[in-house]
């Protein structure tokens, strides 16, 4: 996993016709990283420790509300409750829970006030069908008015004759 | 008739936006009151080789607060619970969460210990199951064991002799 | 002294304001022609005491004058000058203040560009604009005055905050407010037209530059919000469906249709009534968003401090507002003409369907917004409506919204043939499906939702050059510049903002779909990947900023071992508040951004670092920008010039100066006879 810093920098087997002003900025680098000691350019070791818990973990968070915050969602949020939740369900995946299992456990405790996706219940029947009732009511509406102008706009239809002397009058403005 | 719909549709809209103005949306209702108190045994604050449990307390009604050295409203609310338990009406424990137990011992040296028995939740994990987001929280638990009432954030003298002491007095005269 | 000449000035643009909204209303009612004369200078001077009014708050801010609540609150004298300045509006008293600057710079900008309106229509149009001004200087002078006194005064403020101290967010909120205050324009030629009777295409004409300029005002506020939402939250996300966002959103939306309906007013004459019921509803939104941030009626990241007394007393003036308004409209609205005819298949009924599929999308986006609170009114529990709704709601309403916006510009007023539009967008879809569906190859793996996203993308932008193309081969002769001169700026504009929207889309959908992050524990000297970049984590250092203490941190970013630049990204904690801040650090190009943030500090200097490959990320704003530039560009129309040079020449005319040269072209037998037609317009009752 570790390799020596140079590895990375391959910037000095440059040939010498690199712009110089760059050469310098990479000595300069080269110095600056090896300030600490050997520094050892090695794999950064990421935060989780499992990498599929953690995606779960997230997947799951991102629609929890944090309880303490403003309006932010468990996986964003840095407060102390986010952080014991996030623990809490890292913990109940490792003993094999479902997310569905793991959304009641919280819902249990916290109320539905958790959930940024409102199950379907009586409750929410509104929230969930309100945009398609606006839909369908729009499309009618669409449909009624466009239907109802064509009865009550009459065009008059112009004869031979006074299209003639639209046209002529027509003709005179444009020019 | 037609030209009036958006005003009827209007005026539906602002009286669900006045109502709201008299509402807290911050104050999330605990979905475990008339529920059975979650059970769970802790080590005593003051005495860690000593354990209770929450199953001790079937019989009687009794206050569980939810307090830490580190919270501010703690202070405000905690003369209430000194003067309560002096009054010998109801005995209250401590659940004292995500703390030090030097400070937290510290803390209640200074401010008086109203607390039959503190213990000890340093991961709040007890809290998670009873829901707690931010502390202090009191719960009011009748004698079968059942959560009657939770007061989120510190009790006030209104909420006290309004609320908790008179609820108090009638889970008391209960079987 | 001075916040007293502050608080003077208010009381004095106030009693301007009453005049302004009363006699050249009457005058303009009765026909009294010194009544109706009053109206300019009135707002002229109702400009100068706020100017002077707002001039006096940021002098105390500036000065740092601590017996001054507001400032005391909001300002310290650590805070460097120009974070003073921005603090004159970033409290909620301040931003009253700007917002009724701003309305009283829109009226001037009315009343001088405002020439040739007779004198009648701009003294209504002042007069309603000086009674939104009552309604907002009582508001602020009851509730919240911005100069109230604190005795004894402070010995140094708290703190402006911390998340509003960057240029972002200096100039969002006045952008923000150009825009709802733009649209206080726009209802106000709608309330005028109502209460003089005339609603005509000519009514149209006059209320569209300024309609389409606080949309676009608009739109850059939204814009600028959610960029500073990206770089400034720290985990890179840009819209989060929260209150105070959709409570802009919404009249951007209802404006959006108000934008388009004008269109049709004032070229065919048609849907009067629902033109200006959509401005009286942007408005009403505007002022709906001003309850919900202010009220705290609903939890959000951005609110002002709360006060549900504030609440009563804005829902009072939106429900006093909308009530005279509605009535108004009730009662005019049933005798105003329909317009010209139309056929179910025709630009008309097309811009109708997208009209009404946007304020469905409105409606849907209040739904979500309001639900929480009226199941809690309603003693039903508390929930939450987040992200996830809305997502799943907003896309399916807007895909139709967008398929039409390819063919809206192609199909012809009046009439037009589904076969026609049919053969002529043939090659555009085909262009646009097979596109989209090679494309996501390029980005390494293809995604059926992406696909997707892009197809609806080069659907418009394709079909916006099938538009051009048939548009230049019927626009007479010489070379392809000559034809291309010879086209409007509105028509350029409205292309632009169609493409804007494309290129919005674009972004949304491939930083969405192809995003890479990792969140990782670095050691000084340690790397992570990230998108095919090397990110090298070089420790930190502290520094000492104006009012805050911060953490730099080193990080050198590497493509393919070759060194490309070394990002900062900072944590900063600030002196008065002791809030904590994290500021990421972006690389951003053309395609992708590179955004480094620091988490928390590990032991041995090591940091969590978040790193992400954010591909097309600024194509968000970017098509926002165009969008903005179309808005500009269709203002800036020969006709509106010509209208200011040659001023009443011009409202004589008769309609079909306006008529597109695509019409005449495609069909002069039709284009020539519609206007007589619309002039005969009847109707059988």
């Amino acid at each position: 996993m570790a390799q020596p810093t140079s590895n990375s920098f391959p910037g000095n087997t440059k040939s010498s016709g690199y712009v110089s002003r760059l050469y310098g900025v990479m000595i300069l680098l080269f110095l600056v990283l090896m300030i600490p000691g050997l520094a050892m350019s090695q794999q950064a070791i990421p935060v989780a420790e499992d990498p599929e818990v953690e995606k779960r973990m997230i997947a799951l968070t991102e629609d929890l509300r944090c309880l303490v915050c403003q309006n932010e969602s468990i996986a964003e949020s840095r407060a102390d409750f986010s952080n014991d939740m996030r623990r809490e369900i890292r913990e109940q995946i490792h003993a094999n829970k479902t997310d569905s299992e793991i959304i009641e456990f919280l819902v249990d405790r916290y109320g539905d006030f958790v959930l940024y996706n409102p199950p379907m219940q009586t409750t929410t029947i509104l929230l969930w069908f309100g945009p398609l009732i606006l839909f369908i009511f729009g499309v009618w509406f669409l449909i009624s008015y466009i239907k109802n102008r064509r009865i009550q706009i009459e065009e008059v239809t112009l004869s031979e004759a006074q299209r003639k002397k639209v046209d002529a009058l027509l003709n005179e403005e444009n020019k | 008739m037609r030209y009036l719909m958006p005003l009827i549709a209007f005026m539906i809209l602002a009286v669900f936006l006045f109502a709201g103005l008299s509402l807290n949306p911050r104050q999330v209702p605990s979905p475990l009151i008339d529920k059975p108190a979650p059970e769970f045994e802790l080590h005593h604050l003051h005495e860690p080789d000593k354990v209770f449990s929450s199953t001790d307390n079937v019989g009687k009604v009794w206050l569980l607060n939810v307090w830490a050295s580190w919270c501010v409203a703690c202070r405000d609310e905690h003369p209430l619970f000194v003067q309560l338990a002096n009054s010998g009406l109801v005995p209250v424990y401590g659940l004292n969460y995500k703390d030090e137990s030097t400070t937290a011992m510290q803390w209640l040296r200074q401010y008086g210990d109203p607390y039959e028995v503190s213990v000890v939740d340093v991961e709040g994990r007890v809290g998670i199951d009873y829901g707690v987001y931010g502390v202090p929280e009191t719960y009011v638990i009748d004698k079968q064991g059942i959560i009657r009432h939770k007061q989120i954030g510190p009790v006030t003298v209104k909420s006290m002799e309004e609320t908790i002491i008179p609820l108090i007095i009638e889970l008391q005269r209960q079987a | 002294m001075i916040p007293e000449i502050g608080n003077f000035a208010l009381i004095l643009a106030l009693l301007l304001a009453i005049t302004q909204g009363t006699l050249p209303i009457i005058g303009a009612a009765r026909g009294i022609p010194s009544w109706i004369a009053l109206a300019r200078p009135v707002v002229q001077g109702q400009f100068v005491f706020v100017l002077i009014a707002f001039s006096c708050l940021a002098y105390s801010f500036v000065t740092s004058d601590f017996s001054v609540l507001n400032v005391a609150t909001n300002s310290n004298t650590e805070l460097p000058l120009q974070y003073r300045i921005a603090a004159t509006w970033g409290s909620h008293e301040g931003s009253l203040l700007l917002w009724v600057l701003m309305l009283a710079g829109w009226s001037i900008a009315v009343s001088v560009f405002s020439k040739q309106l007779p004198d009648e229509m701009v003294a209504r149009v002042l007069g309603v604009l000086g009674l939104v001004s009552v309604g907002f200087l009582l508001f602020m002078l009851f509730t919240s005055n911005p100069f109230d006194r604190l005795l004894p005064a402070a010995m140094e403020g708290s703190d402006l905050n911390p998340l509003l101290q960057d240029p972002g967010m200096v100039i969002h909120p006045p952008m923000l407010y150009m825009g709802y205050v733009g649209f206080s324009v726009a209802f106000a030629f709608a309330i005028a037209a109502l209460l003089s009777g005339k609603l005509d295409a000519t009514w149209a004409r006059w209320s569209r530059p300024w309609t389409t300029v606080a949309w676009a005002f608009l739109t850059i506020g939204i814009m600028l919000g959610s960029w500073w939402a990206y770089y400034e939250l720290g985990w890179g996300g840009w819209w989060f469906w929260d209150p105070v966002e959709n409570a802009s959103f919404m009249p951007w939306i209802v404006g959006t249709a108000l934008v388009h309906s004008l269109a049709v007013t004032e070229k065919r004459g048609s849907f009067k009534s629902w033109t200006v019921l959509l401005a009286i509803c942007t408005f009403a939104l505007c002022l709906l968003g001003t309850f919900l941030v202010r009220s705290g009626v609903l939890t959000s990241v951005h609110a002002f401090a709360t006060d549900p007394e504030r609440g009563i007393f804005i829902l009072g003036f939106l429900v006093v507002v909308m009530v005279f308004s509605l009535l108004l409209f009730a009662w005019r609205a049933p005798k105003v003409g329909l317009g010209g005819k139309f056929d179910l298949l025709s630009r008309e009924s097309l811009l109708l369907a997208n009209n009404i599929l946007l304020l469905v999308a409105a409606g849907s986006v209040m739904l979500g917004t309001l639900y929480p609170l009226i199941v809690d009114s309603l003693g039903l529990g508390k929930l939450s409506v987040g992200p996830p709704y809305f997502e799943l709601v907003f896309v399916p309403l807007m895909t139709p919204a967008i398929f039409l916006m390819g063919v809206g510009p192609i199909a012809r007023w009046k009439q037009t043939s589904l076969p026609t539009l049919v053969v002529r967008l043939r090659w555009a879809f085909g262009v646009s499906v097979i596109t989209a569906l090679i494309m996501p190859y390029f980005m390494g793996e293809w995604k059926p939702l992406v696909s997707f996203g892009l197809l609806l993308a080069f659907w418009v932008i394709a079909s916006a050059f099938v538009n051009l193309k048939h548009r230049l081969s019927n626009s007479g002769q010489g070379s392809l510049f000559a034809k291309l001169g010879r086209q409007s700026r509105s028509y350029y504009g409205m292309h632009c903002a169609h493409i804007g929207v494309a290129v919005f889309i674009i972004g949304v959908t491939l930083v969405n779909g192809y995003e890479t992050e990792q969140d990782v524990r670095m050691d000084v000297g340690s790397q992570v990947e990230v998108g095919g970049y090397s990110f090298q984590f070089n420790g930190v250092n502290d520094y000492v900023g104006p009012n805050y203490q911060g953490i730099r941190g080193d990080i050198a970013v590497l493509k393919d071992g070759e060194f490309l630049r070394n990002l900062h990204p900072e944590k900063r904690t600030y002196n008065a508040s002791g809030m904590s801040m994290t500021e990421a650090a972006i690389d951003t190009g053309i395609f992708r951004d590179l955004y480094v943030a620091l988490g928390e500090p590990l032991a041995n200097d090591a940091w969590v670092v978040r790193a992400y490959h954010k591909p097309f990320v600024d194509w968000i704003w970017f098509g926002c920008l165009l969008m903005v530039i179309g808005g500009f560009l269709a203002v800036s129309d020969k006709r509106y010039r010509l209208k200011i040079r040659k001023k009443e020449e011009i409202v004589t005319k008769p309609e079909e100066k306006t008529v597109e040269p695509v019409d005449v072209a495609e069909a002069p037998a039709s284009a020539a006879v519609s206007a007589p037609a619309m002039a005969t317009e009847t109707r059988k009752v």
